[in-house]
C-alpha cells in the first residue's frame, strides 16, 4: 500500500469540505471495495476521508411508501432491518447475500453504489425499484445515476447520503453467484411499482447494471416466472468471461427473472 | 497398554500451538538487521530485456541494494536444474533450457523475476521494486501445448526445437497397437486434465542469514524437504557448501507439492544476505503466489481402449501431451511419465499398454507435482474411459469394472508397476452398498419430479505411493534416492526423541510418529517428541510428498526402534539376571515375563547413560538409527461413489452423496486418515468442479486472485462417507500403503462420471462449471431437436 493520510469525518459538510481540501483524496467508507484495491497498489489516493463514523448517515427509516437509508448502514444492518424487512423483504434478502458476514459488517450501501462494480448487487435494488440517489447537493434518481461499468453520475467530491426506495407493490431478487467471487454473475431484481413494472440486471451486461425493457414488458402483462422465462436477451449485450459464456449470461437473465418473481 | 497406540483415534499433538495462533512459520522469524526482498517480475509472458536501469531505484530511501541476473550468474550461483533426467524414444536426452534464479536476457512467463530489491523494510523495498525500469522487448508467446506445438510457435528455449522438451514413451506399441486392431469394440476418447493452482494456505517465505565470521548460511524456508533443499543449494547452485548451509523449515502451512522445489526466492534470498551481509526475508504475497507457485496437472490426452466380445479389456494406448511451463522444475519431468503412465493399468488385468508422452514448454509458470502429481491424470483418464466404455457397451459400470479387476498379486502391469496387494472388489462392494447403488434409480426418479437431473458415477483408483526404492527409480532416470531415515533417543529419563527425515506440513506427523512408539514401548504419546525439520539437528532425509512419510518414514522409525528394543531388552535382562527372551515391555516397565521382577521404563534408560552397570562390551547411551529404502512402491487403491443433481435450468451441480471406500493398508490414527480423505475429495471436487488456472493467448493469467480462481468452500463439498477395506502391505514393516493423495487422484473422475451420467452428454471437461454444464445440456437438447 502507498503512504496515505487518514482522516475521520464528523459531519457531511466536514467530510465534503476536508475531500476538496486535499490533492487527490477518496472517501472511505466500509473499505471493502477501496482498501483491497490500495494493498494491490492499483490505487494510491493522497488522502483518505472516513466517511463510516458520521452519525447522520447511519440511519434507516420509513416514512409512509418511501424507505430511506443512509449511505454509512453497513449490509449486515440493511440484513438486519425489521423495518426493511417488513416495507421491502427484497431488499434484505438482498443485503443479507452480498459477500461474507465480515464483508457485510463493514460494506456500505453507499461505498457500493459509489463503486458501481458491474456485478455487485445494490445498484440492481436501486435501479430495479426506481429509487433515488441523496448527495450531499442533491437528489439523482437511479435511472441516471448508473452511467456504465464503475462509472456514476456523481461529480468530483460528491458525496452520496443516502438512498430513498419507494416501497413497490411486490419486489423480488434472485442471484446467481460467480462461482470464484461470489459477486452476481446474474443478479435480477423485479418489482412491482407505483411506475409500472421494473426489472433490473446486474452481473451480466457489458456495461454494467442496466433495465431489461422485454422483461418488464413481459412481466408487466404476466407477473410470472414462466412469463420472464420465455423472454430472451441477446447475447451480444452480455459479458463473458472465464465463468461464463456471454449466451449463459443471457439465458441466466430469464431463469433469475423468473426466481425473482418467485421471490416477490 | 496406553490407548494412543495404533488404530487409536488420538487427537493431534500439534493443533494446541496452531489453534491457538501458537505456530511459528517462517515470516514469523524475525533476525538481528534484517532487511526485506522484493522481486521485480516481467509483466510479460515472453520477452527480451534489453536493460536495465536500476539508478532511481537506488537512491530511494531505505534502499540497500538492487540486483540483477548478470550479478548472481557472475558469482557463481547455478542454474535451476529438474532432477530427474528423461531419455526420449530415439534416446537423446531431455532438452533442459537454462533456469536463472533471476533472468538474464530473457523472461519466459509473466512473474519471471528479473531484479530484487533489498531495502530495510518492505514498503520501501516494494515501493523501490517499481522503481526499477525495465527495458522489454516483446516476443510472440504461447501459453499451451496445441501452441507450442504448432510450426513457427515462438522458441522458448533454444536448445529445445518446437519446445519439445522430450517424446517418451512406455509399453509396447505394435502389441498394443495389434490388440485394439482386433479388438470386438473399442472406445476412444480426447481428454484434457486441467491446469490447477496449488494454494497452501501459507505463502511461500525465505529468511536467508550470512554470517561472514563463519562463512556459514542459515535459511529458513516453507520447505516439505529441508534436506532436498539443502543439498540442491549446495551441490548444484553452489551457494555454499552443505556443511556451511542450514536449511530449517518450521511449522509449514501446507505444501500439497508447491513446496518441495526449490524457487529462485530462496536462491535469490540466500545470495542477496551474503552480497549485503544482512538477513534477508522475503514472503510472497497471494499474488505472487498464483503467478510463481508450481502449478500442476496440464494434459491433453487421446485414448483407445479396446474389448474382446465379453468385455474384457485387450489394450489400452494413449498419447499425451503435457505443459511444462517456461522451465523445467525440480521434479517436472517425472510427473507426466514414471508416476502417470506407469499407472495406466489401473486396476485392470490389461495385456497391452501403450503410452507416449511429449512434454513442452509454454510461457507459463513451470508446472509440477501438485498433490497426487500424474496419478490423477491417469485415475481420470482410466476411469473416463471404463465409465464411457461400460455406456457404450450397455453393461453396468460397476460390473464391467469388476469383470477386468486384477485379483491375483503380485500382478505385474505391462507399464512397469508390480502390484503387491489389494481387494478392489471388496472395494467395489463396501462402497456399492454404502452409497445404495440399488436404490439409485428410486432416487433418479424422485429427483426427477422435482425437476432435477440425478446422476451417479464411478472411480475405481489405484495409486503408487510410498516412493520409492532408491535403485528403482535411479533406473528410471532420478538424480536422488528416495529412502528415509530416522534416529531413536531415548533420554535418561525414558523420555523419547524422534529424530525424523520426513517433514510434516498439516499431516499430523506428530501425532502419528508418537503412535508408533507408543505402541511400541506401551509409552503415553505426550512422553514423546518428534523432531523434523532442521538440518542442524535431524541427520538426513527426503521428506514428504507422494504419501512418502508413513510407508518409507515411519518403517526407518519402526527399523530404529528395533535396535532400541533390542539394546532395552539386553540392558533389562542384564541387570534383572533372566534371559533376553523373557523380557516384556508394558504399562512402563520392562519385565521378566511371569515374574515379578521389573525394571522401570526411565530406569533402563537410566542405566544406559550411567552405564554403571552394563553387559561387557556395550556402549553407554540409548540412540539409535536407521535409513530405510523401500522394496516397492506400495499401492493405496479404492472405490468412490458420487452421485450429483443438476439443476436444468442453471446447470448447478449439487453432490448429494459421496462414498469412498478406501484400501490404505494398516491405519495408524483413523481420524487424521479421514481427515487426509476428506482434505483431498474436497481437493479433487474442486478440480471436477470449480478450479482452473487459466492464461490468455498472450500467457497473461486470467485466473490470478480468488475473485477469479475458484477454491472449493465448505458449501460446495457434501458431508462424505468414509470407510475402509483394507489389505496389508507386504513391502514394509508396518504394512501401510498411505492415504496423502487418494481422495485427490480417485475424485475428480467419480463427480465427472456422475455429471455426465446425469445430463446424458460425456462431451464435458473440468472443471465442470454450471456454464458449461449448462452447455452440454444444450447440445442434448438440440441433438433431440434435430432428431
Ligand atoms: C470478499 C468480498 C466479497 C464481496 N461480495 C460482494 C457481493 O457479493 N456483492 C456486492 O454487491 N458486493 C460485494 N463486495 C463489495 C462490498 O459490498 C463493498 O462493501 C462495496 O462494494 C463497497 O462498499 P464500502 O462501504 O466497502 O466502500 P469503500 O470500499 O470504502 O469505497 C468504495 C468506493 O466508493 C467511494 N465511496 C464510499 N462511500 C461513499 C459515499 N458515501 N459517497 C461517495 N463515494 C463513496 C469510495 O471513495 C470508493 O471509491 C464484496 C467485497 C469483498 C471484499
Amino acid at each position: 500500500m502507498y503512504d496515505t493520510t487518514y482522516y475521520r469525518a464528523s459531519s457531511v459538510s466536514d467530510a465534503t469540505s476536508k475531500l476538496a481540501g486535499t490533492e487527490d483524496g477518496k472517501f472511505l467508507a466500509g473499505g471493502q471495495t477501496l482498501i483491497p484495491t490500495m494493498k494491490q497498489r492499483l490505487a494510491a489516493p493522497s488522502d483518505l476521508v472516513d466517511v463510516s463514523g458520521i452519525d447522520a448517515l447511519k440511519n434507516i427509516s420509513v416514512d409512509g411508501d418511501t424507505v430511506t437509508i443512509g449511505a454509512a448502514c453497513t449490509h449486515a444492518q440493511v440484513a438486519g432491518s425489521s423495518e426493511v424487512a417488513q416495507a421491502i423483504p427484497a431488499l434484505v434478502s438482498l443485503a443479507s447475500g452480498i459477500g461474507d458476514p465480515a464483508v457485510r459488517a463493514r460494506g456500505t450501501i453507499g461505498g457500493s453504489i459509489a463503486n458501481n462494480d458491474p456485478a455487485a448487487d445494490y445498484p440492481a435494488a436501486c435501479l430495479g425499484l426506481g429509487a433515488t440517489i441523496v448527495t450531499d447537493s442533491r437528489e439523482v434518481p437511479a435511472d441516471e445515476f448508473f452511467v456504465g461499468m464503475f462509472e456514476t453520475a456523481l461529480e468530483e467530491g460528491e458525496m452520496v447520503t443516502a438512498v430513498k426506495f419507494p416501497k413497490p407493490a411486490k419486489a423480488g431478487y434472485a442471484k446467481f453467484p460467480n462461482p470464484a467471487s461470489r459477486y452476481a454473475m446474474v443478479g435480477v431484481m423485479a418489482a412491482q411499482t407505483a411506475n409500472g413494472v421494473r426489472v433490473a440486471v446486474t452481473g451480466a451486461g457489458n456495461d454494467g447494471v442496466f433495465r431489461h425493457s422485454a422483461l418488464e414488458e413481459a412481466l408487466g402483462a404476466n407477473w410470472s416466472a414462466d412469463a420472464a422465462q420465455g423472454v430472451s436477451t441477446d447475447a451480444a449485450d452480455m459479458m463473458a468471461d472465464i465463468h461464463g459464456s456471454s449466451e449463459y449470461r443471457a439465458h441466466l437473465v430469464g431463469v433469475m427473472a423468473g426466481r425473482a418473481v418467485d421471490n416477490s | 497398554m496406553t490407548d494412543q497406540g495404533i488404530g487409536a483415534r488420538v487427537l493431534r499433538k500439534e493443533d494446541k500451538r496452531f489453534i491457538t495462533g501458537k505456530g511459528k512459520y517462517t515470516d514469523d522469524i524475525v533476525q538481528p538487521n534484517q532487511a526485506y526482498a522484493a522481486f521485480v517480475r516481467s509483466p510479460h509472458a515472453h520477452a527480451n530485456v534489453k536493460s536495465i536501469d536500476t539508478s532511481a531505484a537506488e537512491a530511494m530511501d531505505g534502499v540497500e541494494a538492487v540486483l540483477n541476473g548478470h550479478q548472481l550468474t557472475g558469482d557463481g550461483i547455478g542454474n535451476i536444474i529438474c532432477g530427474w533426467g528423461i531419455t526420449s524414444k530415439d534416446g537423446s536426452p531431455m532438452n533442459m533450457g537454462a533456469w536463472s534464479a533471476l533472468a538474464t536476457d530473457k523472461v519466459r512467463y509473466v512473474g519471471d523475476a528479473v531484479a530484487v530489491v533489498i531495502a530495510d523494510s518492505k514498503a520501501q523495498a516494494q515501493a523501490a521494486a517499481e522503481a526499477v525500469m525495465v527495458d522489454y522487448e516483446i516476443l510472440p508467446a504461447t501459453s499451451n501445448v496445441l501452441a507450442s506445438m504448432k510450426e513457427g510457435a515462438p522458441q522458448i528455449h533454444e536448445n529445445a526445437p518446437g519446445n519439445l522438451i522430450f517424446d517418451w514413451e512406455i509399453g509396447n506399441k505394435d502389441e498394443t497397437d495389434a490388440a485394439l486392431a482386433s479388438a470386438h469394440h473399442t472406445t476412444t476418447m480426447e481428454i484434457t486434465n486441467n491446469r490447477l493452482s496449488p494454494n497452501p494456505m501459507e505463502p511461500r517465505s525465505a529468511v536467508a542469514t550470512f554470517d561472514e565470521s563463519e562463512d556459514h548460511y542459515t535459511l529458513y524456508t516453507t520447505s516439505q524437504n529441508p534436506h532436498v533443499a539443502r543439498l540442491v543449494l549446495s551441490a548444484f547452485y553452489n551457494v555454499a557448501p552443505e556443511h556451511k548451509l542450514r536449511v530449517i523449515a518450521p511449522d509449514v502451512g501446507g505444501g500439497f507439492g508447491a513446496k518441495i522445489y526449490i524457487y529462485p526466492e530462496e536462491i535469490v534470498c540466500l545470495w542477496a544476505s551474503m552480497k549485503t551481509n544482512r538477513s534477508v526475508k522475503w514472503t510472497s504475497t497471494r499474488s505472487e503466489a498464483f503467478l510463481t507457485d508450481a502449478h500442476g496437472r496440464d494434459h491433453v490426452s487421446t485414448a483407445t481402449m479396446g474389448f474382446d466380445a465379453d468385455n474384457n479389456i485387450v489394450g489400452f494406448k494413449i498419447n499425451t501431451k503435457a505443459n511444462l511451463g517456461a522451465y523445467m522444475s525440480l521434479f517436472s519431468s517425472s510427473v507426466p511419465t514414471y508416476l502417470y503412465a506407469t499407472l495406466l493399468s489401473g486396476q485392470y488385468n490389461i495385456a497391452n499398454v501403450y503410452c507416449d508422452v511429449q512434454t513442452y514448454y509454454t510461457n507459463t509458470v513451470p508446472v509440477d507435482a501438485y498433490r497426487g502429481a500424474g496419478r490423477p491424470e491417469a485415475a481420470y483418464l482410466i476411469e473416463r474411459m471404463m465409465e464411457t466404455a461400460a455406456r457404450e457397451l450397455g453393461v453396468d459400470p460397476g460390473e464391467l469394472r469388476r469383470q477386468n479387476f486384477v485379483r491375483e498379486f503380485p500382478h505385474q502391469t505391462p507399464v512397469i508397476m508390480a502390484y503387491d496387494s489389494g481387494d478392489f472388489a471388496g472395494n467395489l462392494d463396501q462402497a456399492k452398498a454404502a452409497a445404495d447403488v440399488a436404490g439409485f434409480s428410486a432416487r433418479k426418479e424422485e429427483a426427477a419430479r422435482r425437476g432435477k437431473l440425478r446422476g451417479l458415477g464411478y472411480s475405481n483408483y489405484i495409486e503408487a505411493c510410498g516412493i520409492a526404492p532408491s535403485a528403482a527409480v535411479g533406473s528410471l532416470g532420478a538424480g536422488v534416492g528416495l529412502w528415509e531415515s530416522a534416529e531413536v533417543r531415548v533420554n535418561p529419563v525414558g523420555t523419547i526423541e524422534i529424530l525424523t527425515g520426513s517433514h510434516s506440513h498439516g499431516q499430523g506427523h506428530e501425532t502419528t510418529f508418537a503412535q508408533l512408539v507408543s505402541e511400541r514401548f506401551d509409552l503415553p504419546t505426550d512422553n514423546i517428541q518428534i523432531v523434523h525439520g532442521d538440518t542442524d539437528k535431524v541427520q538426513f532425509g527426503m521428506g514428504t510428498y507422494g504419501s512418502r512419510s508413513g510407508a518409507v518414514g515411519m518403517s526407518a522409525i519402526s527399523k530404529a526402534l528395533d535396535k532400541v528394543e533390542a539394546k532395552v531388552k539386553k540392558i533389562a535382562a542384564h541387570v534383572l539376571e533372566a534371559s533376553e527372551d523373557d523380557i516384556v515391555i508394558e504399562g512402563g516397565e520392562v519385565k521378566v515375563k511371569g515374574t515379578d521382577k521389573a525394571m522401570g521404563w526411565h530406569e533402563v534408560g537410566l542405566s544406559a547413560y550411567t552405564a554403571h552397570n552394563l553387559p561387557e562390551g556395550m556402549e553407554p547411551g540409548l540412540k539409535e538409527g536407521a535409513f530405510y529404502d523401500p522394496t516397492n512402491f506400495t499401492f493405496p487403491a479404492g472405490c468412490y461413489i458420487c452421485e450429483v443433481e443438476v439443476d436444468p435450468q442453471t446447470g448447478v451441480t449439487e453432490i448429494v452423496q459421496f462414498t469412498a471406500s478406501d484400501d490404505f493398508g494398516t491405519i495408524i490414527n483413523p481420524m487424521i486418515v479421514e481427515g487426509q480423505v476428506h482434505g483431498g475429495i474436497a481437493q479433487g471436487i474442486g478440480q471436477a468442479m470449480l478450479e482452473h488456472a487459466v492464461y490468455d493467448d498472450d500467457g497473461q493469467l486470467l485466473s490470478g486472485s480468488y475473485m477469479d480462481y475458484c477454491m472449493p468452500r465448505a458449501d460446495d463439498v457434501p458431508n462424505y462417507t468414509v470407510s475402509h477395506h483394507s489389505t496389508t502391505c507386504p513391502g514394509n514393516p508396518l504394512g501401510m500403503k498411505g492415504c496423502g493423495e487418494a481422495g485427490a487422484i480417485g475424485s475428480p473422475p467419480a463427480v465427472i462420471n456422475a455429471i455426465t451420467d446425469a445430463i446424458g452428454n460425456n462431451n464435458l471437461s473440468m472443471p465442470a462449471t454450471p456454464s458449461r454444464v449448462w452447455a452440454a445440456l444444450q447440445q442434448v437438447s438440440a441433438a433431440q431437436a434435430a432428431e
